[in-house]
């Protein structure tokens, strides 16, 4: 169907995982960090939507609306924990948290 | 044609997305990453997809952190740099990389080629009988999957409870 081969779908979604891992690795504000797991989980969806349409099967979609709720739902309580952080210590410096007790 | 060339922005806007000194900055070539990758959906056959993209990722989910950021940002200097930040320079660069995602979708319009005359092509139809048959689980899955997060947000942001910053 597609011009495109499910190879070169799966080498997109592969390097924009290795740049969202590399974000999460690199940055050190918590803000950033999040946007690097969007991005991740973003990388996920495209192999799920890229196999279902090379397929020709509703299923890639059905598990990338799954992917999705996933990201809201993780975007929602990670960006709460953020607000948290930022109140109790001043910033949103991942280092900042390894003063933490327990 | 029109994969190859979001593709290509998904991954530039990317690149920048993890080097940008500034959250709203990042954000803004984040929104690109997002549309570019809603365009490779809809190239790959998924405008179902391509839609839900633009409206929960680009739509809600950046509309979410924008608000966090601009509640980090409480202060006096905020305002000066706000007034910084509407320097063309800013937003040039995502605007650059819109226009090009926006030529590559225009560029399939005249073609004629749209993704959805294919063979293969998903339609939202199929999608939709498939998540309300076979799949009427996973629906209920992520509605408690949602309601979790909303009570857990709810409870971790804990806006009743503080007043203002801890000394």
């Amino acid at each position: 169907m597609n011009a495109v081969p499910l190879e070169h779908s799966l080498i997109l979604a592969g390097m924009l995982f290795t740049l969202g891992l590399a974000g999460v690795l690199v940055r050190r504000n918590l803000l950033f960090i999040l946007m690097s797991l969007e991005i991740m989980l973003n990388a996920t969806a495209i192999v799920f939507v890229a196999a279902g349409a090379h397929y020709g099967q509703p299923d890639g979609q059905i598990m990338f609306l799954l992917v999705l709720t996933l990201a809201a739902a993780e975007a929602a309580i990670g960006l709460a924990l953020v607000l948290q952080v930022f109140r109790h210590f001043r910033g949103v410096d991942a280092d900042a948290l390894s003063d933490m007790q327990g | 044609m029109t994969f190859y060339i979001a593709a290509f922005v998904a991954l530039l806007a990317t690149v920048r997305v993890i080097t940008c000194a500034v959250p709203v900055h990042a954000l803004l070539y984040l929104v690109v990453s997002l549309l570019a990758v809603a365009v490779v959906f809809y190239a790959l056959g998924a405008p179902f997809a391509a839609m839900l993209e633009v409206i929960i990722y680009a739509g809600a989910i950046v509309v979410l952190f924008v608000f966090v950021v601009m509640m980090l940002n409480l202060g006096e200097e905020t305002v000066a740099r706000e007034r910084g930040w509407l320097a063309p320079r800013y937003w040039v660069g995502p605007g650059l990389l819109c226009a090009v995602l926006l030529l590559a979708l225009l560029g399939t319009f005249a073609a004629g080629d749209t993704a959805g005359a294919g063979v293969g092509m998903v339609t939202p139809k199929a999608v939709g009988l498939a998540l309300f048959t076979r799949y009427a689980l996973v629906v209920e899955l992520a509605s408690l999957l949602l309601l979790a997060a909303l009570v857990g947000a709810f409870h971790v942001a804990g806006l009743g409870r503080f007043r203002g910053p801890r000394p």
